[in-house]
């Protein structure tokens, strides 16, 4: 080293603009590095981080159900492109994803089926319910095989109305899930009126005495008490 | 000029005469099998007796050529129970007879079609599942869009909609408990590919059995999206709650066509003549349906043949989002249009009317090379040429015997196309070529799809000329219709257009009020799903997946 060079730090420099240095590319100083200022070290509490980091990088599950999959399609797809906001990784298996979006009318042959997937996925897991369908059956409301909402099955964390909603619809209910995801909140796994339960621990009345021959006792069903919906 | 009518084979023809049926020499084929016979509004209706079906129907199958079984609508009266063969030829669907097959109150059953018609199989176990029909010598009675262990059926008229129902796993049983499922070969394997799978597109059950890696046998589990469309229909008026539910069979954007197959019903029911400026509109609109159906069967086919989520399948979407645009300009919705009127459409183009026509002519300008370029990317494609050609093959007789229509059936060399052998709107004033491959292989099915986009650009296109030089004072966008639709009691017709997927129809029956009585979807995804088995007996499963992703099904329309 020369000696008619000045040494770094007989500069008039502060300790942030040290901690970055000159040799580092400016590309690399992202905003983050600027907020930790003149320290790498974060205080933060543990929980608080995980929150952030789940809701900044979400694996959705690839689970297409009726006309809203078409938009849900659109919505990861080029021009609206979901992935910019850290949620974008649509997974074909329901053991690798994060978040199940509902997309549709669910029908009594499918909301078995679906409890079957949402069960499958870890946990934290969290459901983003699209379109009027899987919030009171929407248009079919009326409909004699349809379920009133995805709620009668799974507990949902965040609705999007609409018939179907429109992509940016979709992106901003992801949003505002990842924003309750980073700070803390999700809806209570409840009890929900319709669950998986094997047929022998079925209440007796007439209908389960008739189908006593047909089913065995110790298959997974399901049973729609139709007047309790809302 | 292929909007020439194919030639006829004259050995078939009893009856035919320059101006339609003549159903008097019909009747005199059956002789004294007809008991009665009825007026429908598309044609005359032969009742015959309940244990004569298989008779009368090959019959006119081998005699005089009614090589269609469209639609089997079953229903209940007051006093009978009825099922209606809607019967139509290849050749030309204008020449049409419905059989009508009454059969008693207290033990509904008649003999089954499904011996003459392979299609009749899977529209009798609707029937059977949705009314309560038994069909007898029937090869598999079961129900199929409801499950098994439903009580009741719900479109009959003592259904008690508010009786609980317990609904099993049982069709979902772990295969590795049970996995040798035929006696003769204990290789066999048994594995489920749904409801939840992506390469099903939507909620698909496929039950298969494999030998190997090749599939020994397959049968598709349908039912899980059957959201009661009919008895939407059923329980809305005709003029405008009805219209809004047709968006939601075939969802992938073919609003406004399957739309126009409820408009043209009701509009022959009710006599409503439509102004021609509102079916320039509607023949425009609904050919941007189509293409951005057939943009999204495309690219999902692609993602399902070589995994390409990043090239094709972005490209299709990308092609979409501009059709849905110009769309969404013009019925201010993306996806569920609610644009047609009965007597017309909602409203006029929007202003201002200029640049709504140039983003047309943009966007159409741009179609020849990006259609180059996905030809490109795709047909010109070793990988995809491997895959597809030779693979999933349909012969012209299975398609017939199935019902198959639309892209599926003219991929097979089977000319039948709606828009041009039975008219409406205005197709027959354009200049467009119906398109048909032979090959009836996955390869030509994906080929008919991408030349009919080129053909819906080319009527677009006319359409777009057209409504240009119409004459400011004569755009008349709906006819004069009353407020409340009340049709004549017991009109019966059933109607269809060419949808995205194929001969949509609609059988609507009035009974005096302002809802219909009966309300029966013939969905086209419906007839050619059941092609599925044939295509890939013997094949492998990743064929069978390319044939599933080839046949374009949708499965609102699958199971309404």
């Amino acid at each position: 080293m020369s000696s008619d060079q000045t040494p770094p730090a007989a500069r008039d420099v502060s300790t942030q603009e040290a901690r970055m240095g000159d040799g580092a590319d400016d590309r690399f100083n992202s905003t983050l590095r600027e907020a930790f200022g003149s320290t790498p070290f974060i205080l933060t509490k543990f929980d608080k981080f995980m929150n952030w980091v789940r809701g900044s990088s979400m694996f959705m599950l690839q689970f297409g159900i009726a006309c809203c999959s078409i938009e849900m399609i659109h919505t990861y797809a080029i021009k609206h492109d979901l992935d910019r906001f850290g949620s974008g990784v649509p997974r074909a298996s329901p053991r690798q994803a994060d978040v199940i979006i509902v997309p549709g009318t669910i029908v009594s042959k499918f909301a078995p089926r679906m409890k079957r997937v949402y069960d499958q996925m870890p946990e934290p897991k969290f459901v983003v319910s699209m379109g009027s369908c899987t919030i009171s059956g929407g248009p079919f409301q009326e409909g004699y095989n349809v379920i009133k909402g995805a709620e009668e099955v799974i507990p949902v964390d965040i609705h999007v109305p609409g018939c179907p909603p429109r992509p940016e619809a979709l992106i901003y209910g992801v949003a505002k899930l990842q924003e309750r995801i980073a700070e803390g909140e999700s809806s209570p796994v409840t009890v929900k009126p319709y669950e998986l339960e094997q047929f022998g621990d079925l209440e007796q009345d007439e209908l389960v005495d008739k189908l006593a021959s047909e089913i065995d006792e110790e298959d997974l069903v399901m049973r729609y008490n139709w007047n309790d919906s809302p | 000029m292929s909007l020439e009518k194919p030639s006829r084979d004259t050995a078939l023809d009893v009856g035919v005469t320059e101006d339609g049926l003549d159903y008097d020499a019909l009747a005199d084929l059956l002789g004294g099998h007809i008991l009665d016979r009825e007026e429908h509004l598309n044609a005359e209706g032969f009742v015959i007796r309940p244990d004569e079906v298989q008779e009368v129907l090959s019959t006119l199958k081998e005699e005089a050529g009614f090589d269609h079984c469209a639609c089997v609508t079953a229903q209940e009266y007051d006093d009978r129970y009825e099922s209606i063969y809607h019967l139509r030829k290849y050749n030309d669907p204008t020449q049409e007879l419905s059989i009508v097959v009454p059969s008693p109150k207290d033990n509904p059953h008649n003999e089954s079609a499904a011996r003459v018609y392979d299609t009749a199989d899977w529209h009798e176990r609707e029937a059977y599942d949705l009314v309560g029909i038994d069909y007898d010598d029937h090869p598999d009675l079961r129900r199929i869009l409801l499950p098994e262990t439903w009580q009741g059926h719900p479109l009959s008229q003592d259904y008690n909609q508010d009786q609980p129902q317990i609904v099993s796993l049982r069709e979902h049983a772990n295969p590795l408990e049970d996995d040798k499922r035929s006696e003769d070969d204990p290789d066999t394997m048994f594995v489920n590919i749904g409801p939840h799978h992506p390469a099903t597109h939507g909620v698909l059950h496929v039950e298969t059995v494999l030998d190997g890696e090749q599939i020994a046998d397959l049968e598709p589990d349908i039912g899980y999206l059957h959201r009661c469309e009919e008895q939407m229909c059923q329980q809305g008026t005709y003029r405008h709650q009805i219209m809004p539910y047709p968006d939601r069979w075939d969802y992938i954007s073919a609003g406004i066509l399957n739309e126009w197959a409820y408009a043209r019903a009701a509009e022959d029911l009710a006599d409503i003549e439509v102004p021609e400026y509102a079916q320039v509109i509607r023949t425009m609109a609904a050919e941007m349906c189509r293409i951005a159906s057939h943009e999204l069967a495309l690219a999902t086919f692609a993602l399902d043949v070589f995994g390409d989520f990043t090239a094709v399948f972005q490209y299709g979407i990308r092609d979409r989002e501009i059709v849905q645009n110009l769309l969404e300009d013009l019925t201010g919705q993306r996806l569920m249009f609610n644009y047609l009127r009965l007597g017309g459409v909602a409203w006029d183009l929007p202003e201002p009317r200029e640049e709504y026509f140039e983003k047309i002519r943009d966007f159409l300008d741009d179609l020849p090379h990006k259609l180059e370029e996905i030809h490109d990317l795709v047909t010109g494609n070793e990988i995809f040429q491997m895959r597809c050609v030779d693979t999933g093959v349909l012969s012209p007789e299975q398609v017939k015997q199935y019902g198959a229509t639309g892209p599926v059936a003219r991929g097979s060399g089977v000319d039948y196309d709606i828009r041009r052998d039975d008219p409406y709107g205005y197709y027959d004033e354009l200049d467009w070529n119906v398109v048909t491959e032979q090959g009836g292989d996955n390869f030509s099915r994906v080929l008919v799809r991408l030349r009919e986009v080129e053909e819906s650009a080319r009527i677009i296109e006319q359409c777009v000329d057209l409504l240009e030089q119409w004459p400011e004072d004569d755009r008349e966008i709906q006819a004069n219709v009353p407020r409340t639709l009340r049709p004549d009691p017991d009109k019966e017709i059933y109607r269809s257009v060419e949808g995205a997927k194929g001969e949509l129809g609609i059988y609507i029956r009035s009974d005096g009020t302002d809802k219909p009585a009966r309300f029966k979807i013939r969905s086209p995804c419906f007839s050619n799903l059941q092609t599925l088995p044939e295509m890939s007996q013997g094949e492998y499963i990743p064929d069978m997946i390319a044939s599933l992703g080839s046949l374009d099904i949708v499965l609102g329309e699958v199971d309404r």
